[in-house]
């Protein structure tokens, strides 16, 4: 069997724009917002949402990259991590309503780790989640307030983002 | 990296790959909390049977921000002052479930042995092995020269066409030696300069060029001039005259220091013998970078623990 894609290239970027829309909406504006992106494709996302944000309401744009790498809960059962820098704004997260932003929504574990790294770095009013593809398979309590597409998907199938800036190309696939 | 005993085994990726790690380290001591839960449950031993103030707090604060049970063992007062051989105190640490040991011995050679016995099989780290390596302070000697010359930018870069001068006690010297190797490993040019009596023989081996005039490789326009302590419990018999002499001849005086263009980096690895080897004007001068080298002194060592520590064992070679 082949890889499957999913989404193309306009379907991610109408995606992100649909998600920079429904945060503005969820938010009533775009006054004390941080979009956080997990590295590695999580950050290129963010990033292209803060661009759509920026473009949509001047000033509501600023983003930065949260690394989890050190705070993740298989650390010993996998290879080693090398660490990705994190990069909060100048501003800071506190009293802000952050937007955690990564591609695929799967276990939640990323997530988990997420939050306790955000919480290591300040109190933000509101901490909130954006992905681009949910794929099921919950282990932890967490669910996504922004979702580009929901893909139920069987726990042998392997969801693959692929994005310009990282791999060269661009789409959603799933491959057996 | 199963051990870090030498920076001799260290290729260039491995050490480019310790010292952005580093960079990711350094930027959790300005954070709200200070301190990474990566190593939560695994212990960490300081075994030090030499004096230390700087590494063994360096490596102690290194661990607690990692989020790592820290225990500090001094042979002072403990029972290797009874006759406890080395291995032994391994052994028991083995048995306490030590994960990491880091190993500061007045023996060259004896991190080496850890890491190669089978008396425990915790990660030896190298905090300084009588006169042969101590491989943590030039890995955070080559992350405060990549600093100062990339700033932000630093990652990913070698220290390529990097000139070094490494000036004094290069015979007894184990930051000298594991400077050699990796400095060069990451591409600098190293020249040691040192009264004859103070070179080791072996040194006609070593990747360097060797001078004995430090007015005249001053003159040469060294990116970094790395000055080393004269190490007077080591020196069981006479090196040179007397130490004016010595000062007169290789210490990095006021005079030398005002012929030096302003962008030289001036490093010392501590501790310091002001006055003889270093001036306190050049000491304290904003060319010099002793203060930087400890606080990056901690960065690098999380980077190294977190590499030695983190990780399918089957994974890593």
């Amino acid at each position: 069997m082949t890889a499957r894609t999913v989404m193309q290239q306009a379907d991610i970027s109408r995606a992100l724009t649909r998600i920079s829309h429904e945060i503005l909406e969820s938010n009533r504006g775009g006054s004390d917002l941080v979009t956080l992106g997990i590295p590695t494709r999580g950050a290129v996302l963010a990033s292209r949402i803060g661009a759509i944000l920026e473009s949509i309401e001047p000033g509501s744009g600023t983003v930065g990259t949260l690394d989890v790498t050190m705070y993740r809960d298989d650390l010993n059962r996998t290879l080693t991590r090398t660490p990705q820098p994190t990069r909060i704004p100048p501003s800071g997260i506190d009293g802000k309503t952050v937007v955690l932003v990564d591609d695929v929504l799967f276990s939640g574990r990323t997530v988990r780790a997420a939050l306790d790294a955000l919480a290591d770095l300040g109190r933000p009013r509101a901490v909130r989640l954006a992905v681009l593809v949910d794929r099921g398979h919950r282990e932890l309590p967490i669910r996504a307030d922004f979702v580009g597409k929901n893909l139920p998907s069987s726990l042998a199938e392997r969801i693959n983002v692929r994005l310009h800036d990282v791999d060269g190309a661009e789409d959603v696939a799933i491959e057996p | 990296m199963k051990h870090l005993v030498s920076t001799k085994s260290i290729s260039r990726d491995e050490a480019i790959d310790i010292l952005d790690v580093a960079e990711d380290m350094s930027d959790v001591a300005g954070r709200e909390v200070p301190r990474l839960p990566a190593l939560r449950g695994k212990t960490i031993v300081n075994l030090f049977y030499e004096d230390s103030t700087r590494t063994k707090i360096s490596f102690e604060v290194a661990a607690k921000r990692l989020s790592a049970d820290v225990i500090t063992f001094s042979a002072k007062g403990s029972s290797v002052s009874k006759g406890e051989s080395l291995k032994d105190t391994a052994q028991t640490l083995a048995a306490m479930g030590a994960d990491a040991v880091i190993v500061r011995h007045p023996a060259s050679g004896a991190a080496e042995v850890l890491a190669r016995s089978s008396w425990i099989d915790a990660k030896i780290l190298n905090a300084g092995d009588g006169t042969h390596e101590h491989p943590t302070q030039a890995l955070l000697d080559a992350f405060t020269i990549r600093r100062r010359l990339h700033g932000d930018h630093a990652r990913g870069h070698g220290l390529d066409g990097c000139r070094v001068t490494i000036v004094g006690d290069i015979e007894h010297s184990r930051v000298a030696r594991s400077n050699v190797w990796l400095l060069t490993t990451l591409g600098a040019h190293v020249t040691l300069v040192a009264p004859a009596t103070l070179l080791p023989p072996s040194v006609r081996a070593w990747p360097v060029e060797v001078a004995f005039d430090l007015d005249h490789a001053l003159a040469a326009g060294p990116d970094v001039v790395m000055m080393l302590r004269i190490q007077a419990e080591r020196m069981h018999e006479s090196f040179f005259p007397t130490e004016r002499e010595y000062s007169t001849h290789w210490g990095l005086d006021d005079v030398r220091m005002r012929r030096l263009p302003g962008n030289t980096l001036v490093m010392h690895p501590g501790p310091m013998n002001r006055g003889l080897e270093i001036s306190s004007g050049a000491a304290d001068s904003p060319m010099s970078t002793v203060r930087e080298q400890v606080a990056n002194g901690v960065s690098v060592r999380m980077a190294a623990l977190y590499l030695l520590l983190i990780g399918n064992e089957a994974e890593v070679a």
